[in-house]
């Protein structure tokens, strides 16, 4: 506990608040150590301005929903008709409604772009593990919470988008029916589900989602921002402790933050003014049409956002298991011949493979693709101990592990549109080729990240003043 | 990056072109008159007078149509026909069973027609503008038309009286080295009460009422769009000033 202040009986009101606050809660050590002298590296880049973006999206999808709430109502019979009342007759309803819309294709827009900054720039490695995994953890409860709430306007892409997904959980063995029929509260998506959604999207997920938020930005703050260069600014401070190449966060990240915000809000006000339904790809246009159980439509694709791992379930066929089963006895051969590990682990290797494929014989592709989807977001924990090479940031790895990434990017975008599109025996193929690059890239990673001639990585940070 | 960037637009100028049009015959373009109150107001009516008897509009009120330059009273005397307050939505007396017996399906609902019949083709409007324009007398049919926009579609040519009666004309053409029929014009067989200029332009109208009712706050939205982007650009160059008055002490 930090010793008790008095202040003089002349200082003026505001000091004696402030120490009277101080004494009970660390107000001015908060303001200190999280913005005043909390030192970020001074060459952030564009890539730097996507953290306090998602924090501004997450600020503007709980006001706007909020005031969403008090006029929705989560009863199949009500939801479609009270988003248009929303609409038309709620005072700018509509402003809030296609703020929370296209807020949540936004969201999405700036954490991509922030995890593939911590991807390229090497943000996940030691000593910011735990700073990723809380990132990674985001994410999912992102993917969660779009997912509940893209059902309630009750459309019928809702509709029929939650029917799909719901579905895959019961192509998992034994527990897959009734853990379907535990999601669904019915047999088909209905009122039941309809509600528990509302109280996932409102309450327990972004509850959830805060208090992963708060743990990203302490676990941050007490390693330290990484920054372009991938060189730890800590290594080298003045007499009094301050990083060399660190400034302090307030004012000049939150000057700089402004400026990107101000930025973000042009693109975002466009789209919310201009073109809510952008294209169809924010709101889509069979969400207009009221959720029907007895009209399946003709394509259910999910939102853009969700659309590479969909790209990646539906790759999954009887015919990929066995592309699979190769890749399995492949990595079993290397692991027996040429790993130098001990001969038990080497049987432990055989003998799990040889279960696997057994596995992967016996139960349906469906479920596999259902692995396969959930995989491909799980991996993205694994990205700290993946990674193996000697330096973090992209800039001083060898040139062909940018071609690399590039190809991974394009990959990643090439997945999301053969996600939107119907099934097609091109796309199939494609999307097949694609998924097992996105795996290899992160399953051969301890391996690749190794090879090549990393460049001379600087003692310092590179800062070109303004 | 730079070389992601070029990647990035190859694969998106490959990719997006290909959501081509898969609709029976390409959508003609309606005309935008939403900012054109009597085309708006002559809409309202049309769309009153013969959708508003099997379709509801079950969103809209009748009051919002204040928006479009009608007055209270108007409204009352001139539009009101299956309720008796002005605060009421468009509602409708038929049933979704009678729907079903009279057209097989029940008739849907046209508040937001307009946005949910939007796609790779054309807007939700082209759509509607073409629909209402290709209407044909087919016998076979139990209703005696068919359209080919919606082969096969369930609703009679409601607007027939104004438009009259046609027949599509076709042309043989060699496809692919077969001979195929395409849609050459169209043969008016009896008169309508209108020209077809005069018809074109009355569903435009229609079309036009259709779109500003699926959103009636889009003109506002635009309209304060302008000025929210007039600020933000505004801001920004106070916020790149600021910003650079701090950053210059950074070396």
């Amino acid at each position: 506990m930090a010793e008790f202040k008095e202040t003089s009986p002349d200082a003026p009101l505001s000091e004696k608040t402030l120490t009277w606050i101080d004494n009970r809660f660390p107000l001015s050590k908060l303001y200190k150590e999280h913005l005043s002298e909390y030192y970020a590296p001074k060459n952030f880049n564009f890539f730097y301005f996507f953290g306090a973006l998602s924090l501004l999206v997450l600020v503007i999808q709980i006001v706007t929903g909020i005031f969403l709430v008090m006029h929705y109502k989560p009863d199949a019979a009500l939801a479609f008709a009270s988003v248009e009342y929303i609409m038309r007759d709620v005072p700018y309803g509509w402003l809030i409604r296609y703020m929370h819309s296209t807020g949540a294709s936004a969201f999405f827009v700036v954490v991509y772009l922030h995890m593939f900054r911590g991807l390229i720039y090497g943000s996940f490695r030691k000593p910011r593990e735990l700073v990723w995994l809380f990132g990674c953890a985001i994410f999912l409860a992102l993917m969660g919470e779009a997912f509940m709430g893209y059902l309630l306007p009750w459309g019928q892409m809702s509709y029929w988008g939650a029917q799909v997904i719901v579905n895959l959980f019961s192509a998992i063995p034994f527990i897959g029916p009734d853990l379907a029929l535990l999601i669904r509260g019915d047999y088909v998506v209905g009122d039941a589900t309809l509600n528990r959604f509302f109280a996932f999207h409102v309450i327990a997920v972004p509850l959830v989602l805060l208090g992963l938020v708060v743990a990203h930005i302490i676990a941050l703050h007490e390693v330290g921002s990484n920054n372009p260069d991938g060189v730890e600014i800590k290594a080298h401070k003045d007499e009094n402790g301050r990083p060399l190449d660190g400034i302090p966060f307030h004012p000049y990240y939150t000057v700089h933050d402004i400026l990107g915000v101000t930025g973000f809000l042009l693109v975002f006000c466009a789209i919310i003014f201009f073109a809510p339904e952008f294209g169809g790809y924010f709101l889509e246009y069979n969400n207009f049409i009221p959720a029907d159980p007895l009209k399946t439509p003709a394509h259910i694709a999910p939102t853009w956002y969700f659309t590479p791992y969909y790209s990646m379930l539906r790759a999954i066929t009887n015919e990929m298991i066995y592309a699979l089963i190769l890749c399995v006895l492949a990595a079993a051969h290397l692991g027996a011949t040429k790993a130098k590990i001990s001969t038990l682990l080497k049987g432990v290797v055989v003998g799990t493979a040889v279960v696997a494929v057994a596995l992967m014989l016996a139960i349906d592709a469906k479920f596999w693709g259902v692995v396969v989807m959930g995989g491909s977001v799980v991996i993205l924990f694994f990205l700290p101990w993946l990674d193996r090479c000697e330096v973090k940031s992209i800039r001083f790895r060898p040139d062909w592990h940018v071609y690399l990434y590039a190809i991974f990017v394009v990959n990643f975008f090439v997945l999301g549109y053969l996600g939107m599109q119907p099934p097609s025996y091109i796309g199939e193929r494609v999307s097949q080729v694609g998924t097992l690059f996105y795996f290899g890239v992160f399953l051969l990673m301890p391996w690749w990240s190794t090879l090549g001639q990393t460049k001379p990585v600087p003692d310092r940070v590179n800062f070109v003043a303004h | 990056m730079k070389n992601f960037l070029i990647s990035l637009c190859l694969v998106l100028g490959v990719a997006l072109p290909a959501f081509a049009n898969t609709d029976t015959i390409p959508l003609d373009k309606a005309p935008n008159k939403l900012n054109d109150l009597s085309a708006l107001q002559n809409g309202a009516k049309i769309f009153v007078n013969y959708c508003l008897n099997c379709h509801a509009a079950a969103y809209m009120r009748f009051n919002r149509l204040k928006d479009i330059g009608l007055t209270d009273k108007q409204i009352k005397d001139n539009l009101l026909f299956t309720t008796d307050k002005v605060g009421d939505t468009m509602k409708i007396s038929m049933d979704a069973k009678q729907g079903k017996d009279w057209f097989g399906g029940n008739p849907p609902d046209l508040t937001v027609i307009a946005r949910s019949r939007s796609g790779p083709g054309g807007t939700g409007a082209d759509y509607i503008y073409t629909y209402l324009r290709t209407y044909y007398r087919d016998d076979t049919k139990a209703t005696g038309w068919n359209n080919l926009a919606y082969p096969n579609v369930g609703m009679p040519h409601v607007l027939w009286e104004l438009q009259g009666q046609r027949r599509p004309v076709y042309k043989e053409v060699i496809q692919h080295g077969h001979p195929t029929q395409v849609f050459a014009g169209w043969q008016q067989t009896t008169p309508g009460k209108m020209t077809s200029i005069e018809y074109d332009t009355a569903v435009a109208d229609l079309v036009n009422y259709l779109q500003w009712m699926s959103e009636p706050a889009q003109n506002t939205r635009v309209r304060i769009g302008v000025w929210v982007m007039l600020f933000l650009l505004i801001f920004m160059v106070i916020a790149w000033r600021l910003n650079a008055s701090y950053w210059k002490d950074i070396r």
